[in-house]
């Protein structure tokens, strides 16, 4: 493993960051996901489109290593998702995905400086204050970080989920769900956000939803 | 680190049932720990004081309260038996040693001991200062004696009449102190030892007879009247001890000098030949392993008095006493598994609450193993936190009360030593203790994180 000169894992410079080859996904025997061949450019922002219950919960999860799809191949920045062992696809997502939950959930009993140390030290990086300040002032929420997790709003929860997502600086960004829970102001603002620390970090950000207000904030689509 | 530190965090964030499961568990701990230690130190202690003798020859009565005066030196006696009648026991060839031992008196809830040198040998016992008593009036005072109210040789010491610290004093008899024993760890070093014919004539001197023990015996020995203390004498009065009660045999002894018949133990010597000699008890070590199936039967069978077997009735009595104990034993485990089932319950409630931010661990990359090992980490800090507490419990109160025995000069107990069953007593708990906790650690390593966040 080669590190960066900041000391995030130096990632392989693969021109295609995600690259899915005939995905299946059954449940009970009836097949819930299904994605013949989807290519994701490196620092490109994708968005996966979709109803309810058309698997692009699923389609994250599969990418993420969360879920074992029935059938087909993901790499992500080159490495195979599918195919390795439990422990490889946990130690595969700390290094390279960052992932929003549609719940913002956060760890409520710790503050928001130690929600973001875990994710560093479960992606195996050594803590880094300097780099927990840095994400949390460029999102404007500095003066958050001795705040215990279950005492923020939504708006602030949201802040501190995108953070812990890109604290990391993970080549690929996967957001479930970030703006349906939102007002159109709201909306706007998480997307922007999101955006934001994507490019900034150099990521690739594929977002899943079924909101249509955000759909022309993305050039690159799938359609479930 | 990070697992230790979530942790205390879920605990924390819980502050008034992790107190509740910590404190009972804690107390389960601390109740089985202060009875480990009192009775493994209560047994130790009985079993030294009782190991140098082999048989007590006394009253007729209770053969548990003869050796508990007489030997422990904890109850009143049974009674007095005649210094002729014992001394027949003690010529018996198949006794090694009779040492006798006259009661009646105490110095500030002290036994007062009437004996003769050989009552040292038994318990090993050396004088660390002075001398071993010789004369009448003349002490030796055991170490914890000496400790407690400074005494050293050529200390004068007043003696109570009876048991108990008020008893009517015998201010006109002082005793003077001509030796400090060295500390035996036994009963010894709580005792007041003297000639029993100090006993003798201290009972003599005012009127009554030459007997021991007149006024601490609530019941008779056969044949004797009952001895008891007079209950119109308050304390802190001057001693009126007339010894009514024994009419028969106490007729009024001059203050003639003693006359020491040559080749007689000097205990068994009489202050006047006025009437019958009588001493609380003969402690009796065996010539040989035969005696202890002979003696006792023809004792009992052939005299008046009784005899008992120290090993015998203190098995007896820690086995009454064990009753009690095993119930509040019975009930410390039932506290403690109670304490066992509410930390399962707390740890797999926490995990049905936390049940998403195991799912999040899981999607930032925490293995399952992690996942288990947060759970139980959880449950091993309220099993160490309760088992910390209350083993720390448990030995202060038995050094608290410890340190109230010393006062008041019983038995001593140690709350700072460590009795053999604890370490077993910190196995089991913290065996089962895990066995529970493994339940809702299993159920968070197997907790898949995807179907989680899907349902919510």
């Amino acid at each position: 493993m080669t590190r960066a000169l900041d000391g995030s894992e130096a990632v392989p410079s693969e021109p295609t960051m995600l690259e899915i080859r005939g995905l299946r996904h059954q449940y009970d025997g009836r097949t819930v996901l299904s994605v013949p061949e989807w290519d994701v450019p490196r620092g490109e922002a994708s968005l996966v489109l979709g109803p309810s219950g058309s698997g692009k919960s699923t389609l994250l999860n599969a990418i993420a290593g969360l879920a074992k799809p029935t059938e087909g191949t993901i790499r992500v920045a080159g490495e195979a998702m599918t195919g390795i062992a439990p422990a490889a696809r946990d130690a595969l997502r700390a290094r390279r995905i960052g992932l929003v939950l549609q719940t913002l959930h956060l760890i409520g009993v710790v503050t928001v400086r130690e929600n973001l140390r875990i994710a560093q030290q479960l992606a195996g990086l050594p803590p880094d204050d300097a780099r927990i300040d840095e994400v949390l002032a460029s999102l404007a929420i500095g003066k958050l970080a001795g705040a215990k997790a279950r005492q923020l709003s939504v708006g602030e929860a949201q802040r501190v989920a995108i953070a812990r997502a890109v604290v990391n600086r993970p080549p690929l960004i996967l957001a479930d769900e970030p703006t349906s829970a939102l007002d159109d102001a709201n909306c706007e603002k998480a997307l922007a956000l999101l955006l934001e620390q994507a490019k900034a970090t150099g990521a690739t950000l594929v977002v899943a939803t079924h909101d249509n207000r955000i759909r022309e904030h993305f050039a690159r689509r799938l359609e479930l | 680190m990070m697992t230790l530190r979530l942790a205390f965090a879920y605990l924390a964030s819980r502050p008034l049932a992790t107190i509740l499961h910590v404190l009972m568990l804690a107390l389960g701990v601390a109740t089985l720990a202060f009875l480990m230690l009192f009775t493994s130190q209560a047994e130790e202690r009985l079993a030294r004081d009782a190991k140098p003798v082999d048989l007590v020859v006394g009253a007729k009565g209770s053969p548990l309260q003869l050796i508990l005066s007489s030997v422990f030196h904890v109850d009143v006696p049974n009674g007095n038996i005649g210094l002729e009648e014992s001394k027949a026991v003690s010529r018996h060839p198949m006794v090694a040693s009779a040492t006798p031992v006259a009661l009646g008196d105490s110095y500030r809830g002290h036994r007062i001991v009437g004996t003769d040198e050989s009552f040292l040998g038994l318990y090993d016992a050396k004088v660390a200062a002075g001398r071993p008593f010789k004369d009448e009036m003349e002490v030796v005072v055991g170490s914890e004696v000496a400790r407690r109210h400074q005494l050293a040789p050529g200390s004068k010491i007043v003696g109570s009449h009876g048991l108990a610290q008020t008893g009517p004093d015998h201010g006109e008899d002082p005793f003077e102190v001509v030796g400090v024993l060295a500390p035996t760890g036994t009963v010894i070093d709580r005792l007041v030892l003297t000639p029993v014919e100090s006993v003798w004539h201290v009972h003599e001197h005012h009127g009554g007879a030459k007997a021991a023990a007149p006024a601490a015996a609530p019941s008779p020995a056969p044949g004797a009247s009952p001895a008891k203390t007079d209950p119109a004498e308050a304390p802190g009065k001057k001693h009126k001890h007339d010894h009514d009660d024994k009419p028969a045999k106490a007729p009024p002894a001059g203050p003639a000098p003693v006359a020491i018949p040559p080749g007689m133990p000097q205990a068994m010597m009489a202050p006047s030949q006025g009437g019958r000699l009588e001493i609380t008890a003969l402690l009796v070590k065996y010539r040989t392993p035969l005696a202890a199936a002979m003696l006792p039967r023809l004792v009992n069978s052939s005299t008046s008095m009784q005899a008992a077997s120290p090993a015998y009735e203190s098995a007896r009595l820690l086995d009454l006493v064990g009753v009690g104990v095993q119930t509040l034993q019975w009930f410390a485990a039932i506290m403690m598994a109670s304490a066992a089932l509410s930390v399962f319950v707390a740890l797999t409630s926490a995990l049905q609450e936390r049940r998403y931010d195991l799912a999040l661990l899981r999607t930032l990359g925490a293995r399952p193993l992690r996942l288990a090992s947060l759970t139980l980490a959880e449950g091993v800090t309220l099993l160490v936190s309760g088992v910390i507490l209350g083993l720390a419990l448990g030995h202060g109160a038995a050094h608290a009360l410890g340190l109230w025995l010393a006062q008041s000069g019983s038995w001593p107990l140690a709350g700072l030593a460590w009795a053999p069953g604890e370490t077993i007593l910190v196995a089991a708990v913290f065996a089962g203790g895990i066995a529970t906790c493994l339940v809702p650690a299993v159920q968070a390593y197997l907790s898949d994180p995807a179907s989680l966040l899907a349902k919510r």
